[in-house]
């Protein structure tokens, strides 16, 4: 993976590998680099090493081999307490038996500012999360979203200028949640911290990221902005991983530049980008995004077509989603806005779709 | 010789089951007892010739006389008792007597007469203390000392534990006022005979107790018979009270470097009571049983397995030798002429009336 | 409802402003109960077997306890009659000779009945030499009797033959049915009844007879024809003789009776006074203490036990306290509360780490290592306790490694056990498993998070634990505290052995007075006291801690 430049970066990990029980690598030779200031994510299925990546910036966890840097400055061996890195927990970790303004001092406590300047701060902090009313409460008492933006405060009120978050929405409801992503996002830019978040939701991902780091097996699988991790999926993992994808397995038959055909398993023949597959007879998986596909397609000479059959069809508002089979994949989706025109498919029908060859991308087969 | 021995028992029982009218009798008994050495010199020398006789009947053992008393009472009140003869000492038989939990008996009718011919009554003698009490062994609580820790005059007289300068080191004492403060004031000047009067008596009371507080910090109390062996062996204490059978166990049978005083031993007796309110199968059961043991010979026998006299006059002349060590146990006795030179007898009437005063007083004074 | 037309038409259901019914016209609040309470006899059938085992062994014998240490019924059942007549009495001197009448009849009976000597046992923890006395009267007291039977039946045999008094006292009826269940003696004897006009002329040989007859009859089951009576009955006659006139009597016996009246007025007729009598038996019978104990403890309630258990006394003169040589509870149950609380405070200091460094293993080591904790648990409490004596005592491992080691010289050995020392070293040892496994359920509860989030935020170690670690893991301390004290409030047999005299709880006095003395009462009192303390104890943390705050698991 190319090192962009480390030299500037405000956190960096260099070659860090973890391993708990000195078999199996949970991290293997994770190099990472993040500017002031920027917003990441580390997105991935659960054990795939993201948050073991976190603990170990905030200190929980001892890099098995490896450096982590903060500003330059080797963490390797500062105890977390002297890290003075901010954090907001899965589960909030509010002190329950100290009232919210208590949580919210006690930072500011065992960092010694005085009691006039403390109860500044924290009132301060209080007012940007929108909870100056809460302060004499006990956590137990504030419903989930309100305690949410409790840990944020605190993680907050000591002024750090790197934040970790690990999956700090995953116990909100669907709307809190995004009402709760859009505050971090814009409170973050706003105070110009630099924040690592982690998450197992690519849509949370997708929508607060400055860039996504995808994690899995231990390893940084595609590092990119939201738009390009959707649209130029480096791998079949990411591409699996990020949104709706269909696939469509084969082996390479020819590639020339920007363009390769591949014979699918059922025989027949379709142009593809090649993004992953080295050369002709390599087994690939192609991969197309579902709103990417025509029906009764008239997209000029460069597009293909296929037969489908029709095998369901899902009415959803806003689309329709209707679940075709082709060349041997009864899972192929496609997605076709509602529009007054629009044909209503039903199942059985037979029909022809169509892509561009761009659209199309051969993968790596695993 | 056996085989005579068992028909002689044999005729004895069948005049007694003429005796019960051919009463029905239950084929199951629970015997209460102390556990140990003891109940062991009793399975030996009672129990398991009886059941060579009857082989029928199932004898089931309770170590429970320590609260004996106190479970009978509860038995009493539950209106369920399980018991069916219970081995306690004297003072205890004269609670449960007066508290109308031990069955009155008319000893001559129940026991056998004396193989000397004389009446149960007379071959018992004193150690018929109460209307419900069958008396079966002497025993004494008396002094044993490490011969090897009390210098070069090794004690002859019960007021070595008093004397903290020929003897210096700790003593252990029963936690209770019966015994010791009959010593205290032995050792105070006052003349035997008039210790109880002396007793009955606040002044008397208290003079008692100032005497044990010379040596009060140099007394480890001990309320288990086994402590006092323990603590001579462990070398804890130079001297202490116990039963003479513990000391002559620890002397005889384990060889350990224990001497004992015979002098002004506290007297006292152990034997059977019966539970108040047996049905009538169980109670001919127990009236045959104890018909059996406590004979002449059967008494005597217990004596070949434990160091206690037997409670008959007539049964002194055929103690024998110790069942395993072969040697001799008539010296061994309480009773015996050569050992009760000085004897204390224990005034059970004068402890029924003190003992709640006298105990109060007692453990007041222990625990300030 | 019966079977009315129901109401399904819509029309009336809107105008009836009655109940809503259900479908089969039953109102519906009805229904509605009829199957809740199906529900709630359902469940209460499954929960009755616990309810009842609880009821059965845990409230009734506390129930029984607080009964029993007022309970004093002992005195007014076995002397009725005593009590009666000392109820004027003022407690001054001797009472007056009716006291002396009741008191030997009452004793006679008693005696009969074997019940004198469970009197005097009773009597006995208030004044010493009760228990004596009474089991003396109870065989002296027929030499009064004696006296008046033997010149009765000088006079006449037949005053010593049953027939003669149950011809005199008894109902000719009765007389006749128990003639006729005499001879079968099958089914239930025929109460004695009292022939009519007697009560009044021989009012208190009525009496001593209608006593006899109910014993006879109920207790012993014995045919009344063949039973001459006791010699009371013949004290009883003189009585009555001596008091009243004969002459117009004509009934059955009627020669007999009038010539026992002229002995009895005759010269020579030899008579006892009840006073002499007893003073006979014993001289405490004619010191006044004795009257006032009976007095004193003639109603059927008292607090004497109750005084005794905080070293005061009940006497004639109202509560006073005990000579100093007698009081001890106080002391010991201080001394209990004291030790108790020393022994919680070693068990939280000795269990604390062990419970967090359990809770910080995983689960796999920690299981093991709980294994170790309970240990102990599966050796006999008595061998736990001697262990320590091995231990502990002068010449045990303890002090030789002390000696051997040369800081301490072999001739001051400490002492280590028979005091206070012993006893809370060897009560830690055995109580601190109720400790650990509270404090361990709760701290595994508290998660990682909290201490992580703590130095995320700058705490160091020290402030990690003691502000955010320390005030999550006080449930678990409370719990086990709760758990240690009042289980070690109650502790006998550590104490007994290890405990020597100055290392013994209240728990030892209650045990001794259960199964040595016999003083149920008293040992009801103390155990009530100790009860109350305990409760007194957890309402109070209740208020200042918060029972809620509590967590056992």
């Amino acid at each position: 993976m190319p090192d962009t430049g480390v030299n500037d970066a405000f956190v960096a990990f260099e070659r860090v590998q973890k391993s708990y029980d000195g078999e199996t690598l949970v991290v293997k030779d994770l190099n990472l680099s993040l500017p002031k200031g920027e917003f990441l994510t580390m997105l991935g299925p659960s054990g795939s090493g993201k948050t073991t990546c976190l603990m170990m910036l905030a200190g929980f966890e001892t890099a098995t081999h490896g450096e982590i840097k903060l500003d330059g400055v080797s963490i390797n061996n500062i105890p977390p307490h002297k890290r003075g890195i901010g954090m907001v927990f899965q589960n909030y970790a509010l002190f329950p038996h100290m009232t919210v303004a208590e949580n919210l001092s006690f930072p500011l406590e065992v960092r010694k500012i005085g009691k006039s300047e403390r109860e500044q701060k924290v009132k301060r902090a209080l007012d940007m999360v929108e909870m100056g009313a809460f302060g004499g409460r006990r956590p137990a008492q504030l419903s989930g979203g309100q305690q949410q933006r409790i840990a944020l405060a605190r993680a907050l009120v000591f002024e750090p200028e790197l934040v970790l978050m690990d999956e700090p929405l995953g116990a909100l409801d669907k709307q809190l949640r995004e009402k709760m992503q859009f505050e971090i996002t814009s409170l973050a830019h706003q105070l110009g911290i630099t924040t690592v978040y982690v998450t197992h939701d690519q849509t949370e991902a997708l929508t607060m990221s400055d860039r996504v780091a995808v994690f899995n097996d231990g390893r940084i699988q595609q590092l990119a902005p939201p738009d390009e991790l959707y649209e130029a999926p480096q791998n079949s993992f990411v591409a699996q991983f990020i949104g709706e994808n269909n696939t469509l397995e084969g082996v390479v038959k020819e590639i020339s530049g920007d363009r390769c055909t591949v014979q699918l398993d059922g025989g027949e023949m379709i142009d593809a980008r090649p993004v992953n597959v080295s050369k002709v007879g390599d087994r690939t998986r192609v991969s197309i995004r579902p709103e990417r596909v025509e029906l009764d397609p008239q997209l000029g000479d460069e597009s293909h077509t296929l037969k489908a059959t029709v095998k369901e069809f899902i009415y959803m508002g806003d689309i329709f989603r209707t679940r075709l089979s082709v060349a041997g994949n009864d899972e192929f989706v496609i997605k076709t806005r509602n529009r007054p025109d629009q044909r209503r498919l039903r199942p059985g029908e037979e029909i022809t779709i169509g892509w561009l060859p761009e659209d199309c991308r051969a993968l790596d087969a695993d | 010789m056996k085989f005579s021995k068992t028909l002689l028992a044999t005729t004895a029982l069948t005049v007694a089951a003429g005796a019960v009218a051919a009463q029905e009798m239950s084929d199951s008994m629970t015997i209460v007892s102390w556990g140990g050495a003891y109940q062991n010199s009793q399975i030996k020398a009672y129990s398991e010739p009886y059941l060579e006789m009857h082989p029928e009947l199932q004898i089931s053992w309770d170590e429970s006389s320590n609260e004996a008393v106190a479970k009978l009472r509860a038995m009493n009140e539950a209106g369920n008792i399980t018991w069916d003869l219970v081995d306690v000492e004297a003072a205890d038989a004269i609670r449960l007597c007066d508290e109308g939990l031990a069955m009155e008996v008319d000893h001559d009718e129940i026991l056998a007469a004396g193989e000397d011919g004389s009446s149960a009554t007379d071959d018992f003698g004193d150690s018929i203390v109460s209307d419900c009490f069958i008396p079966q062994i002497v025993f004494s609580t008396t002094v044993g000392y490490r011969t090897d820790l009390v210098g070069d005059t090794p004690p002859s007289d019960i007021c070595a534990i008093f004397d903290l300068e020929t003897y210096p080191g700790k003593r252990s004492l029963n936690k209770r006022p019966i015994g010791n403060v009959e010593w205290a004031l032995l050792c105070d000047g006052v003349p035997k005979d008039e210790i109880y009067d002396v007793l009955a008596t606040p002044e008397g009371q208290d003079q008692a107790l100032a005497k044990l507080d010379s040596i009060k910090d140099q007394v480890v109390w001990w309320s288990a018979g086994a402590d006092t062996p323990q603590l001579l062996a462990d070398g804890e204490v130079i001297m202490g009270s116990t039963y003479n059978g513990r000391l002559f166990s620890a002397i005889a049978e384990q060889d350990q470097p224990i001497g004992m005083l015979w002098d002004a031993q506290m007297l006292d007796f152990d034997g059977w009571i019966i539970p108040e309110g047996l049905p009538e199968d169980r109670l001919a059961r127990v009236k045959d049983f104890l018909l059996f043991a406590t004979d002449t010979q059967r008494l005597a026998d217990q004596a070949a397995y434990i160091s206690y006299g037997p409670a008959r006059a007539s049964s002194a002349p055929l103690v024998g030798k110790h069942a395993e060590l072969g040697i001799e146990m008539a010296p061994h006795m309480p009773t015996d002429p050569a050992n009760a030179t000085n004897v204390f007898v224990t005034q059970y009437e004068f402890w029924a009336d003190y003992r709640d005063d006298i105990d109060a007083k007692f453990q007041a004074w222990l625990a300030k | 409802m019966t079977t009315g037309t129901p109401m399904t038409d819509a029309s009336a259901e809107d105008k009836a402003s009655g109940p809503m019914l259900a479908a089969d016209g039953t109102p519906l609040k009805k229904s509605l109960a009829r199957a809740l309470r199906m529900e709630k006899i359902r469940a209460s059938m499954l929960i009755a077997p616990l309810l009842l085992f609880v009821l059965v062994t845990f409230i009734a014998p506390i129930a029984d306890m607080l009964f029993r240490s007022v309970e004093n019924e002992i005195v007014s059942d076995t002397m009725p009659l005593t009590t009666e007549a000392l109820e004027d009495w003022d407690g001054e001197g001797l009472p007056g000779d009716a006291a002396f009448e009741a008191a030997y009849y009452d004793i006679f009976l008693a005696a009969e009945q074997k019940n004198h000597t469970r009197l005097g046992t009773r009597l006995n923890y208030e004044m010493t030499g009760a228990s004596s006395l009474f089991r003396k009267s109870g065989r002296g007291l027929d030499d009064i009797g004696e006296v008046y039977q033997d010149q009765f039946e000088d006079l006449n045999k037949d005053w010593d033959e049953a027939a003669t008094w149950v011809e005199l006292l008894g109902d000719p009826d009765w007389l006749a049915e128990q003639k006729e269940w005499a001879a079968s003696e099958e089914g239930r004897q025929p109460r004695f009844k009292l022939r009519e006009g007697m009560d009044e002329l021989l009012p208190v040989t009525s009496r001593e007879y209608a006593t006899f007859a109910r014993y006879q009859q109920r207790e012993e089951r014995k045919n009344l024809l063949e039973e001459e009576p006791w010699s009371a009955v013949h004290t009883a006659l003189y009585e009555d003789l001596a008091a009243g006139d004969m002459s117009s009597y004509n009934g059955p016996r009627a020669d007999m009776l009038k010539a026992a009246d002229e002995l009895v007025a005759g010269a020579d007729f030899e008579t006892v006074t009840f006073r002499d009598g007893f003073e006979e038996i014993d001289r405490d019978w004619v010191k006044p203490e004795i009257w006032r104990t009976i007095k004193l403890y003639s109603p059927n309630y008292t607090s004497g036990y109750f005084l005794n258990s905080v070293d005061m006394q009940l006497t004639p003169d109202g509560v006073e306290a005990r000579p100093e040589n007698q009081r001890i509870y106080i002391m010991l149950f201080q001394r209990t509360l004291f030790m108790s609380m020393v022994i919680t405070f070693s068990c939280i200091l000795l269990g604390y780490p062990v419970a967090y460094i359990l809770s910080n293993l995983p689960s796999r080591t920690a299981n093991l290592l709980m294994i170790l904790v309970l240990l102990p648990f599966w050796t006999s409490l008595l061998v736990r306790t001697s262990a320590w004596k091995v231990m502990l005592q002068q010449q045990g491992v303890i002090n030789d490694v002390l000696v051997w080691i040369g800081l301490v010289s072999d001739g001051d050995r400490l002492v280590m056990i028979n005091n206070q020392f012993g006893t809370i070293v060897a009560m830690t040892h055995i109580l601190l498993p109720f400790m650990i496994l509270p404090m361990y359920s709760v701290m595994s509860t508290i998660p990682p998070s909290y201490v992580r989030a703590a130095k995320s935020l700058g705490a160091t170690n020290w402030t990690t634990f003691w502000r955010v670690y320390f005030p999550q893991s006080v449930p678990g301390i409370g719990a086990g505290s709760i758990l240690v004290f009042i289980l070690s409030i109650g502790y006998y047999i550590t104490p007994e052995i290890v405990g020597g005299t100055t290392g013994t709880f209240i728990s030892n006095r209650i045990a001794y007075h259960i199964s040595s003395s016999l003083n149920w009462g008293l040992a009801a009192a103390l155990g009530t006291i100790l009860l109350a303390v305990v409760l007194l104890l957890y309402w109070a943390y209740d208020r200042i801690v918060g029972i809620d705050n509590v967590k056992l698991g």
